[in-house]
């Protein structure tokens, strides 16, 4: 009766349609279209992008700019799901990165050495993850818990309690500044994704990583050091965590410890799994875990830009990423969209 | 022993070390009024850890916890602005918890989609719906919050059994005959322990998980009017973050992640664990409050490491 659906892919009569359903990007891409599309009919001017003293500017660039911290987090996130992992502490590291910035900044150092030292912070705090997660064997969700908890109070800690402000012409460049038109902070995050492409995809080391996550025993009798491999996505996720913080705190000029990245591990995440990663490891995706980043974006930005009410924000964001999440799963269009074939046949 | 017990033992044996510590270290620490505080303290907690227990016990997660009990609170005073009464409002809103965990379960079997996600997007549904019901906090000022509040049991030498703290005894007793006594209980354990295996026994998977995820929600519903009831008000950003709290109960109480291991009155010490470090924050007094996060977390990860390390020795002699 129901047996043609029970047969996999291969065995199925080709259909264009069906075979362009099937592929990975199909469903982030179509998701991220048809909110530009609505875009396009509620907000006049949403496409247009122009030069404003000396800057693009415009709704998309907007998206871009705003997306930027984000999507630094998800790419680190989006290593340590594919070891199997999760990383809850990324906001509490932007918290304790601000800080540490912030308080190398009063001290008077040479602006290089401040990222220098505020960057190995963030990779420090991978670190420790790592170690809890890697040698003392804590499920990832429980010790990154630890960091989540702890790091607003180290962060508070080294700020005294205060939101702390710093004038430095040095991080303002980075994170506000423009090079030709581009804002700077657009151009830190492509070359980061470029850097961590070539890093993982154009060596062995992404294989390394969804093997650590899809067997870890398998790996290890394979001769991968599972635990090196771990260690170094958190260290990884800590390092891109840091950068994000270096570019939040270069914004507001200043560390506010208890809201800076407040909540950009559920974004994250969000971004990872649209983007077609598995919480289970196993596998990862830079590139769709960016257009999941955008799709969280743009439907954030153009939530406010739609005029509704920021009391909808979380109830719209809620349902569309339910929606695209529906989308996305095979099961879900098999049965839905096959009562329908069905039923024409 | 069994080695099931484990666990728990190693759970009972931290809270009963850390409570002598408090005893040494802090005057009238060791009364029934600090113990019975501390069941009311966190007894809504402890209730909506109980259900979260249930579904890591499948190998799923529930991120909702917090935004359910937000969401009922809000819901609540609202509903007492119109006149409703508190129980009324409370049964209600405890079917309406258990209908939207059945969708969040039936979602997560239907589609196959990883649970971690699906509730994430229920935090998002419910916590938005916190700031449509109200943006301001909420009282709720129906006569039956202060009959709630002063009905107790004494337990001898000045403490006292709250209404709020007997409601969690009662449903931690009824979780764990649902746990232990009935089929289902047993099919939890089973999906947990290995899902493929369990459908080749027979186990009814969709309908287990749509129960379990049911379950989820009916007891952070519960947890979340008891909460109401307790602090006679509803905010929008009540118990924020709140679901971690319960998840990292249910895993102090000896319950895997990874499903299948752990049982339901571990729980509850593991929410007294919590309870425990609060307290003695409080008896210490002079904490600023970013010590007081540090100090949390330094405490999570010395229970955590102290609690693997019982258990490896344990396992260490069995194998010997």
């Amino acid at each position: 009766m129901e047996h043609a659906d029970r047969l996999p892919a291969a065995a199925r009569p080709p259909s264009r349609l069906g075979d362009l359903a099937g592929r990975k990007w199909f469903w982030p891409v179509v998701a991220l279209g048809l909110i530009l599309l609505v875009d396009a009919f509620v907000s006049r001017g949403f496409f247009s992008i122009g030069i404003v003293q000396g800057r693009l500017y415009g709704s998309l660039i907007d998206v871009l700019y705003r997306g930027t911290p984000i999507a630094l987090v998800a790419l680190g996130m989006a290593v340590v799901i594919g070891t199997k992992g999760i990383d809850l502490s990324v906001g509490a590291v932007v918290a304790i990165v601000g800080a540490v910035m912030t308080y190398l900044i009063h001290q008077d150092m040479a602006a290089p050495w401040v990222l220098i030292l505020t960057l190995a912070t963030g990779a420090l705090c991978g670190l420790w993850n790592g170690l809890l997660v890697a040698v003392l064997d804590i499920q990832p969700i429980i010790a990154t818990l630890i960091l989540m908890v702890t790091g607003r109070g180290i962060a508070l800690m080294i700020d005294a309690g205060l939101i702390v402000t710093f004038r430095s012409d040095f991080f303002s460049a980075i994170s506000t500044g423009q090079v030709f038109t581009v804002p700077s902070r657009i151009l830190v995050c492509a070359g980061t994704f470029v850097l961590l492409w070539l890093f993982l995809r154009r060596t062995s080391l992404g294989l390394f990583v969804e093997s650590v996550g899809g067997n870890a025993a398998a790996a290890d009798l394979a001769g991968i050091d599972a635990r090196l491999v771990k260690i170094g996505a958190y260290m990884l996720s800590g390092l891109c965590s840091g950068l994000a913080g270096v570019l939040i705190c270069g914004d507001i000029r200043g560390s506010d410890s208890n809201n800076a990245g407040l909540f950009i591990e559920l974004d994250a995440i969000l971004a990872v799994v649209i983007g077609g990663g598995s919480l289970a490891g196993g596998r990862f995706y830079l590139g769709f875990t960016v257009i999941g980043v955008l799709i969280i974006q743009t439907l954030t930005t153009s939530i406010l830009y739609s005029g509704v009410p920021p009391e909808y924000n979380m109830i719209v964001k809620g349902v569309v990423v339910l929606i695209v999440l529906l989308l996305g799963s095979r099961r879900f269009r098999d049965r839905v969209f096959g009562v329908f074939r069905r039923g024409a046949a | 022993m069994k080695e099931r017990y484990l666990p728990i033992l190693a759970t009972v044996g931290v809270f009963v070390v850390a409570y002598a510590i408090g005893g040494v270290a802090f005057r009238n620490f060791l009364s029934t009024t600090v113990l019975g505080n501390m069941l009311t303290d966190n007894a809504f907690i402890i209730i909506a850890a109980i259900g979260t227990t249930f579904v890591i016990l499948s190998g799923g997660i529930d991120l909702s916890v917090g935004s359910m009990i937000g969401f009922v609170g809000v819901a609540m005073a609202r509903l007492d602005t119109l006149g409703w009464h508190p129980l009324e409002s409370g049964l209600l809103l405890i079917a309406f918890g258990t209908l939207f965990g059945a969708f969040q379960g039936f979602i997560i079997d239907f589609c196959e989609i990883q649970p971690f996600i699906i509730t994430l997007a229920g935090l998002f549904l419910l916590r938005g719906s916190c700031f449509m019901v109200t943006l301001d906090s909420l009282p709720i000022q129906h006569p039956f919050i202060g009959v709630f509040s002063d009905w107790h049991i004494a337990l001898g030498g000045g403490g006292r059994l709250s209404a709020s703290a007997l409601v969690m005894l009662f449903m931690l007793a009824v979780a764990v005959a649902i746990a232990h006594f009935t089929r289902f209980g047993t099919n939890v354990y089973a999906i947990g322990g290995d899902r493929a295996s369990a459908q080749l026994m027979g186990v009814p998977i969709r309908r287990t998980t749509v129960m379990i995820y049911a379950l989820g929600g009916f007891y952070s519903a519960l947890g979340g009017v008891v909460y109401a009831l307790y602090t006679a008000s509803g905010y929008p950003l009540q118990a924020v973050g709140d679901e971690l709290d319960a998840i990292a109960a249910v895993v102090l109480g000896g319950t895997l992640l990874t499903g299948g291991v752990g049982l339901v009155a571990g729980t509850l010490f593991g929410g007294l664990i919590q309870g425990l470090i609060t307290t003695m924050i409080d008896f210490q007094g002079s904490l600023n409050s970013w010590w007081a996060k540090i100090f949390i977390g330094i405490l999570l990860f010395v229970f955590i490491v102290t609690q693997r390390t019982i258990m490896r020795s344990f396992m260490l002699r069995r194998a010997a």
